[in-house]
């Protein structure tokens, strides 16, 4: 866009209404929506519209086979009154979100914390020993190894020598270690991209900005945190927390590869497997859609209003 | 105890209480020990002779070190119902094409919405960011329908094709583009009669190469580590990691053989991390969201 472009487009927007003065502006950088077409079309199909037909097919019953049957909140109304697992689903889903997303983020931020005043090499080390869980496809799977129900597990079997225990116990059939066990293995695995946008975040504050803070009063790296660091990374900060949001109510795999499907008394049943029965195994498509529609709104409302928080603080 | 912080420019004197450094560091060692010790373990496991993994007590180190488990996983593979070579290539194949797309459709995608202002380029891009906002389990009845109607069902399509609008890449690119790309370069070239695509391409590509392999290397590890697909029947077009799991599901016997494959499979995205690790982070100290 040169200067004389730039002239003619701001005397000639007054003679023109804003459709117009948008149609014009469209026509003029047709090239930018042939850049994003392919990726937009595509992004359109596989996300957008199921999103949208979702909320459509969960007013309808629908098995694939026959025409969806419009039948409005019926549905919703079956999946809150007559649907005893789906209440132990989203309590579980919630219990599971409220632990790991608030604790994987704060572990992400003050790990990543700690370890900036390292030296550079020492760093790039700590950096991978805390990464290396969260892209290592299955190996989370190691866990049920160590705890294995079976004396030859190695928790079973240290804590028998130990004689804390005289028989072994079969962790991840147990109602009440299930669960504990499935959020300490998804925290495990949660280090993931919002910890390194937080060390990359850290790396990036002007470091005269500690200097002034210093010559201001800042007496000790509480305070800096506080009073410098926190405001300065606030991007990184929302951007995280969208992170560790999304990804605290997407650990149904694991739940699954851990505590087998279902797992014992719907112990560790998450919406996820509840979707899983309905969508995946008996083809009840309305109704799971219902399930995932729910899903959907629980998870991008709890993101809005906690990025919504987050942009409050600091102002 | 002060301690200095040293930049390019000058040194700061920060102000560290040593009960601080003592108690920062206890919590790092304990945590440390907590994410590394199950790692460590898988590589014991995979070392340990059939007679240590069946050992009671159960050790955690292990006494004498074989790489019969490997040797074995190999056999394994020849036994398999289709030739193993065939799993490989699929995991490969998907992981390429995937992940090209990918790259290819997000910088487009990204450039334009980083550097041209277009009306609606706000909307496109606040959708981006509301799509990281849920997982794809959400989207997952509705494609079932969208590729029977496609007749994807049971080919590769099902698996590469969406794969190129994963949005996590284009949001960091775009993001990138925005904080290292100049917009007077650009301005520069347009001037000089540069098509967009030409700009795009030769000038503001190459500025954000640490973008580009950040995308790269999320795209690959998600297709890497893709188990089965629920759009995939046919036997020879199935995953590695869906063979392996198969494989290591095979009963006790087969213990060793499954952190065998467990630590093959995590060689691969680890490996990856450490060579591109400082352009990852380079990458991600733009990833902020504003608003």
């Amino acid at each position: 866009m040169s200067q004389k472009t730039e002239a003619k487009r701001a005397v000639s927007r007054k003679d023109m209404t804003k459709a117009q003065w948008t149609w014009k502006e469209m026509k003029r950088n047709k090239t930018a929506y042939i850049m994003i077409a392919p990726f937009m079309i595509l992004f359109f199909i596989f996300t957008v519209i199921p999103v949208v037909l979702s909320l459509f097919l969960s007013f309808t019953s629908f098995n694939m086979l026959e025409m969806p049957k419009f039948i409005f909140m019926d549905n919703y109304i079956r999946l809150f009154l007559d649907d005893d697992i789906f209440i132990i689903a989203i309590k579980n889903t919630l219990i599971f979100a409220a632990i790991t997303g608030p604790t994987s983020y704060l572990l992400s931020l003050f790990i990543a914390w700690f370890i900036n005043e390292l030296a550079p090499k020492m760093r790039a080390l700590v950096t991978l020993v805390f990464y290396a869980p969260s892209i290592s496809g299955q190996v989370y799977l190691i866990w049920q190894t160590l705890f294995s129900g079976d004396a030859y597990g190695w928790v079973n079997g240290t804590l028998m020598r130990l004689g804390i225990l005289d028989a072994p116990v079969l962790w991840f059939q147990n109602e009440s270690y299930v669960m504990p066990l499935c959020i300490i293995v998804a925290l495990w695995t949660s280090l993931g991209t919002a910890f390194l946008s937080f060390i990359a975040g850290l790396q990036t504050i002007d470091k005269s900005l500690y200097e002034a803070a210093a010559v201001d009063g800042i007496r000790n790296r509480w305070q800096e945190l506080w009073y410098v660091t926190l405001p300065t990374m606030k991007p990184q900060l929302m951007f995280g927390a969208v992170l560790s949001i999304t990804g605290s109510f997407g650990f149904g795999g694991i739940v699954t590869a851990l505590a087998g499907f279902p797992s014992v008394n719907y112990a560790a049943h998450t919406i996820m497997h509840h979707l899983d029965d309905y969508g995946g195994q008996r083809w009840e498509v309305g109704y799971s859609s219902a399930i995932s529609f729910l899903l959907f709104l629980m998870m991008i409302g709890a993101n809005m209003a906690v990025t919504k928080i987050l942009s409050k603080v600091g102002q | 105890m002060p301690k200095k912080l040293r930049t390019r420019k000058h040194t700061v004197v920060l102000n560290r209480s040593v009960g601080g450094d003592v108690g920062i560091s206890i919590f790092l060692i304990i945590m440390g020990v907590f994410m590394f010790l199950p790692m460590v373990y898988v590589i014991m496991q995979s070392l340990k002779p059939l007679d240590e993994l069946w050992m009671f007590p159960p050790r955690f180190y292990v006494i004498k070190p074989t790489l019969k488990n490997f040797s074995d996983l190999f056999t394994l593979m020849g036994d398999s119902w289709v030739p193993f070579s065939r799993y490989i290539f699929n995991t490969v194949f998907i992981s390429v094409t995937g992940t090209f797309g990918n790259l290819l459709l997000s910088s487009m995608a990204a450039y334009a919405l980083a550097k041209i202002e277009f009306p609606g380029r706000n909307f496109f891009f606040q959708l981006i960011q509301k799509s990281l906002m849920f997982t794809a389990t959400v989207t997952g009845i509705a494609n079932f329908i969208t590729m029977s109607i496609l007749g994807w069902v049971d080919t590769y399509f099902a698996v590469i094709i969406p794969a190129f609008c994963t949005t996590l890449g284009l949001y960091l690119m775009k993001q990138f583009m925005d904080s290292s790309v100049s917009t007077s370069v650009l301005e520069s070239a347009r001037l000089d009669g540069s098509t967009e695509f030409r700009t795009f391409w030769t000038i503001a590509m190459p500025m954000v190469k640490p973008a580009w392999l950040t995308l790269i290397i999320y795209s690959f590890q998600g297709l890497w580590n893709a188990g089965a697909s629920i759009y995939i029947h046919s036997e020879q077009l199935k995953t590695l990691n869906y063979a392996i799991s198969q494989i290591v599901a095979g009963g006790i016997a087969r213990a060793g053989a499954a952190a065998a494959s467990t630590v093959v499979m995590m060689a691969v995205p680890i490996t990856v991390f450490v060579i591109s690790q400082s352009n990852i982070i380079e990458t991600m100290a733009s990833s902020g969201m504003k608003d």
